[in-house]
């Protein structure tokens, strides 16, 4: 039995810094900060394996058991709602998902809202709960093109800083929640490799609580 | 031949589990691929999935392919004093537009705590026969309840807390939980538990009703049998376990076995199930999803030898080399490799002689 802990890792900035928290946390995989191209990094000596994969597929890796954990934010696991184990809020990659329109926009309150969104699924809750009626544009990237050319009336996406959307003239209308990154482990993997798995996550809080 | 290599794991498993049950006295359950769409309906919540296949029969009827087995047992149920039906059944059921190999036992009827003890020890048995390494884990719809009651939620606070508890997510929890402490030190304590008996001397230190009480009571009595049994270092109290609150009433349970990815087996006491469909009876099963057991345990090479022919040989001659092959294994003649087929060793013939 494979009894390494496979950690998938979001690909991009996210991913980084939480390697960062993990190699500052002990667990360090000295494979994974050569550059190349490979696809696995392992580390024999302390029993780990990491990859980078797309940071939506992330989730789907653990869900399935191809990966024992993995980092995901918190928008990826609503929007795809994966059973997996929701470990540690990592408090990293901080954002919010936000409901964002033209500056001065007035919500035509007696019409059917459309919404530009790449989170198909946290729009219609978000909406169902009010009662709203939406007419739903999923779109892949870009998204804040749509109210800017009258594709939509508002759009829902991620929020960091917010100066994409001061440039564009748009602004944030409505806080739908804030976003994070997230431990999330596989159900079965937690069960047969609770020893290890729990190790990390204590090393990992301790070191989250002693960087603040 | 070694026949073992014939059957498919889960064909051994379902031989081995009907072994295991009819052991017990459980006898088998047949039912028919078809059942009144109306019967999902009025209980859509207890099924895993909701996409039914479902047609009208000759007379306008809707009709759906079966999804799940244990509403159509319990729709039969005894509900006289005294009387308990112990069934198990091997079935394909239908979710999400796929076929899905499901076996499993439901004890129905003027249950006692016997036979709530009987079905848990059939499930940690039913994991030890499919597998070596496994684990169970056991938590209790009534604890959780009275725990959610208790905390003085509203309905939608407690499917959120519920949907806390099955993440094992605590950092939502306490932000959950914010100006209720005391709501808090209850489902943190759910939410890390975790183990044996301590774990569950952990719980018991912040309940304060007598049904949350009398819940971990069962629990501890059940904890203590099926370690009793040597099933202790299988088995987890874990609060990770829930199900949706309308349905199961007691103890409820899931399985994982090594080397799968999700969980194998699922069951749990669902008296509330009866009730709603107006019997008194109470009722425990659990089912187990042999489809798990298909990604595991496939070999690469689909026959031991190959025989390759030119079609100017000899029929006799390939007869015989094929009959001195099968002895030791499978043969597949043929003029060349089916594509993706492959073999550990190969033969092959040109013009009547053996070349290779």
């Amino acid at each position: 039995m494979n009894t390494a802990l496979n950690i998938a890792l979001p690909k991009g900035r996210l991913g980084e810094k939480a390697y960062s928290l993990l190699k500052s946390s002990g667990f360090s995989c000295p494979a994974l900060e050569d550059p190349g191209r490979k696809l696995i990094f392992e580390n024999p000596e302390k029993n780990l394996r990491y990859f980078w994969v797309k940071p939506s597929d992330v989730a789907i890796y653990v869900e399935r058991g191809a990966a024992d954990l993995g980092i995901a934010g918190k928008d990826i696991l609503l929007e795809y709602a994966p059973d997996v184990y929701e470990l540690l809020d990592l408090g990293i990659g901080k954002c919010r998902m936000a409901v964002a329109g033209k500056e001065n926009f007035r919500e035509p309150t007696g019409q059917t809202l459309k919404v530009a969104t790449k989170f198909p699924n946290i729009t219609r809750n978000y909406y169902a709960e009010k009662c709203r009626d939406i007419d739903i544009i999923h779109l892949n990237g870009s998204i804040e093109l749509a109210p800017i050319l009258g594709l939509s009336h508002v759009i829902v996406d991620i929020v960091e800083t917010g100066v994409t959307l001061r440039e564009n003239k748009l602004q944030v209308l409505e806080q739908i929640l804030p976003i994070s990154a997230r431990l999330i482990a596989n159900t079965a993997s937690y069960q047969f490799k609770e020893a290890a798995i729990g190790h990390l996550c204590r090393r990992l809080q301790e070191q989250k609580e002693g960087s603040l | 031949m070694n026949t073992e290599t014939l059957w498919k794991r889960e064909e051994q498993a379902v031989f081995a589990l009907r072994s295991l049950y009819r052991h017990y006295g459980y006898t088998p359950y047949k039912l028919s691929r078809f059942e009144e769409y109306d019967l999902y309906v009025r209980n859509k919540d207890f099924l895993v999935s909701d996409q039914i296949i479902t047609f009208s029969d000759g007379s306008g009827r809707l009709l759906a392919l079966k999804p799940d087995v244990t509403l159509s047992i319990v729709k039969n149920a005894p509900d006289e004093p005294g009387v308990v039906q112990k069934v198990y059944y091997n079935e394909n059921v239908f979710r999400d537009y796929r076929e899905i190999l499901q076996t499993g036992l439901e004890c129905v009827g003027d249950l006692g705590d016997y036979e709530i003890a009987e079905v848990l020890l059939l499930a940690a048995k039913s994991l030890s026969v499919l597998g070596e390494r496994f684990v169970l884990n056991l938590s209790h719809m009534g604890l959780l309840t009275a725990v959610l009651e208790s905390c003085g939620l509203t309905g939608r606070e407690k499917r959120r807390a519920m949907d806390c508890l099955r993440r094992k997510n605590i950092h939502e929890l306490r932000n959950f939980c914010e100006g209720n402490p005391a709501a808090w030190e209850k489902l943190r304590a759910l939410a890390q538990c975790r183990g044996g008996a301590e774990a569950l001397a952990q719980v018991e230190k912040v309940l304060t009703t007598r049904e949350e009480r009398r819940a971990l009571e069962e629990l501890r009595w059940l904890w203590q049998l099926l370690e009793g049994s040597g099933w202790g270092k299988d088995l987890r109290l874990d609060f990770s376990v829930g199900s949706s609150l309308g349905y199961y009433s007691g103890v409820v349970f899931r399985g994982y076995l090594e080397g799968i990815p999700t969980s194998i087996l699922s069951g749990g006491q669902y008296d509330k199930l009866a009730g709603k469909m107006g019997k008194r009876c109470r009722a425990i099963g659990f089912a187990i999803y042999l489809n798990a057991l298909q990604d595991s345990g496939e070999s690469a090479l689909d026959v031991d030898t190959v025989i390759l022919h030119d079609g100017r040989t000899d029929p006799a001659v390939l007869t015989a080399a094929a009959e001195e092959a099968a002895r030791n294994g499978s043969v597949l003649v043929c003029t060349s490799l089916p594509k993706g087929r492959h073999g550990k060793t190969r033969i092959r013939f040109e013009k009547g002689v053996q070349v290779e």
